[in-house]
């Protein structure tokens, strides 16, 4: 027997290896609540650097998460292309009004200078304030926007939505300038001290476009992205669907897929055939009214259904977990990690 | 028109939405359908392809970029078959869609194409905050309201619409959707929501009936 418990990271390298660690890997992605846990307000604590290090740390601590979770908030990457962002005390940042008013103004779109945009610079400064902490022990997750997802921002849903259909060279003029800065900004916060990149990708799940269009128009932009970066990949469909993309999803080169609570650990696992490791699946929504016993359950639930042989990191289904979940229930779905999540699983056999 | 020719028009119209094919939609909507009225094809033809599409979407079958390409393209065509001045258009009861505090407002938009492509006219408030909303439903005495939303903290929000609502003792069914209520499908409850639909097509549906209940 193994006396001495892995590091963080060699539990995730192991799981992703398709071999069993000492227990499931947990990453709970907490952005917002470092600000609960320095008593700042949402608006506050994003504003600098030092307050993100000192929350992923002191949740690191306390729920024994296996990664820190360099994730500010989404707009940050409209905030480099010359757009502003929305505060609100009690959820996530949200863009403000899209930098792209019309179609012609993609146009005249020019990939942002890093160096010029505050916002990503504090993030940065994150990453080479976390990459001390973590010792190299305890991977640093960086996020992305992938290229085709970023437009919902830029310019709103339904005209991006427009776009594909009615004006396709606007659109690739629109794709390559957002590759080359998704490209820079993942190989910038790879530098900064970032273990892996999370490419959020929701508008290439089936739940926003077909699988052939995600064939024909999403996954060859990915695919060129993701082979650009410099570092492992985890893609991420906050929340929708994938199963009818999951091989195609494979062949980008990603290492891993965020999954839904909508879609079946098991099933995505037989289909990935350990080309993929999978993130997921816990319904974050639902968690803001789960007792302990309901963590536990759906602790369980995944474990049982997706931890043999490795290649599961427990996780909430959309990559960031609601502002209004209380600490308790992330107490309660540490604990039933640590319980449940301890290989050989004999109990779910 | 028998009833093999409506099943034949409801799968070139299925077809020729799923394929963003205009020409074609068009072709079936305003073609020489000898004893259909625009309302009927409204009924008959866009009214259950719309619902099987968005049941579609439901079971995963097809995208959300497909629902809303469909309902925008009969929403078009229906404006211009059965234009927002024909005395067929149903106005009663007073209805208007928002997406509640949200910056996101795909899903209001699928919502209103899908009512008015179904021969609805309704009001489109846009986005806006709980407390002008609720100023707004009783100024312009709202019957039903149809709330949108994207993100959790604006569900629970929608708590706050219909405590103001009940504050201003003004009466209105309230229906919600979007991804929270979908994840949480006790949510709608929790809010003080009348109704809940998963999809436009619900929507559709849960309009049609509360409809027969205020009559």
């Amino acid at each position: 027997m193994n006396a001495k418990p892995m590091t963080p990271l060699q539990r995730v390298l192991t799981t992703l290896g398709h071999q069993e660690p000492d227990r499931v890997p947990m990453f709970l992605l907490l952005t917002m609540h470092g600000a609960k846990e320095l008593g700042l307000s949402i608006r506050e604590y994003f504003s600098s650097a030092d307050n993100v290090v000192e929350g992923q740390v002191r949740m690191q601590k306390k729920y024994h998460n296996d990664c820190f979770y360099n994730f500010f908030y989404a707009s940050i990457e409209v905030e480099a292309f010359g757009g502003q962002t929305i505060f609100r005390d009690d959820g996530p940042p949200n863009a403000a009004e899209p930098v792209i008013q019309k179609r012609e103004d993609i146009l005249k779109l020019q990939v942002p200078d890093l160096a010029k945009a505050p916002g990503i610079q504090q993030v940065l400064a994150a990453h080479r304030l976390l990459k001390d902490h973590a010792a190299g022990e305890i991977p640093i997750i960086g996020v992305v926007m992938s290229p085709f997802s970023l437009p919902v921002m830029q310019m709103g849903f339904e005209a991006y939505f427009d776009l594909i259909y009615e004006a396709p060279e606007l659109f690739q003029r629109l794709m390559a300038v957002n590759e080359a800065f998704c490209v820079a900004w993942a190989n910038a916060q790879l530098e900064a001290g970032a273990t892996a990149i999370c490419f959020f990708d929701p508008v290439s799940s089936q739940t926003m476009i077909t699988p052939e269009q995600y064939r024909t128009l999403s996954q060859p932009i990915a695919k060129r992205t993701i082979a650009r970066i410099q570092g492992p990949t985890a893609t991420h469909f906050a929340s929708g669907r994938c199963l009818s993309i999951v091989d195609d999803v494979a062949d980008t080169g990603t290492a891993i897929i965020g999954i839904s609570a909508d879609e079946s650990p098991a099933e995505l696992k037989a289909k990935s055939n350990k080309r993929l490791s999978l993130l997921g699946n816990l319904n974050g929504i639902e968690m803001r009214r789960w007792t302990a016993q309901d963590a536990e359950a759906a602790v369980k639930a995944i474990i049982a259904d997706a931890g043999a042989g490795g290649g599961l990191i427990l996780s909430d289904n959309h990559g960031e977990i609601p502002f209004q979940v209380e600490s308790e229930t992330l107490q309660a779905v540490s604990a039933a990690v640590q319980e449940w999540g301890r290989y050989p699983l004999k109990w779910s056999r | 028109m028998s009833d093999s020719t409506v099943l034949e028009l409801r799968d070139r119209l299925k077809n020729a939405l799923l394929m963003i094919d205009y020409r074609t939609v068009r072709e079936v909507l305003t073609g020489d359908h000898p004893g259909m009225t625009p309302f009927q094809r409204v009924e008959y033809l866009i009214v259950p392809v719309l619902e099987q599409i968005g049941t579609g979407w439901e079971n995963g079958e097809y995208s959300l970029s497909q629902v809303y390409m469909s309902g925008r393209i009969c929403e078009e065509v229906v404006d211009m078959i059965l234009p927002p001045s024909d005395p067929s258009r149903i106005r009663q009861p007073k209805m208007a869609i928002v997406t509640l505090e949200d910056y996101h407002v795909l899903g209001k938009r699928i919502v209103y194409s899908a009512l008015r492509a179904s021969g609805y006219e309704l009001g489109n408030y846009g986005q806006m905050q709980a407390s002008d909303l609720v100023r707004r439903v009783v100024a312009d005495r709202l019957q039903i309201l149809l709330i949108s939303v994207l993100m959790l903290p604006s569900a629970l929000h929608v708590k706050d619409v219909v405590g103001g609502l009940q504050e201003a003792k003004h009466p209105v069914k309230i229906i919600v959707g979007g991804a929270p209520f979908h994840f949480d499908q006790q949510l709608w409850r929790e809010v003080g929501a009348d109704a809940f639909g998963e999809t436009a097509t619900d929507a559709v549906r849960i309009v049609h009936q509360l409809m027969e209940e205020l009559a």
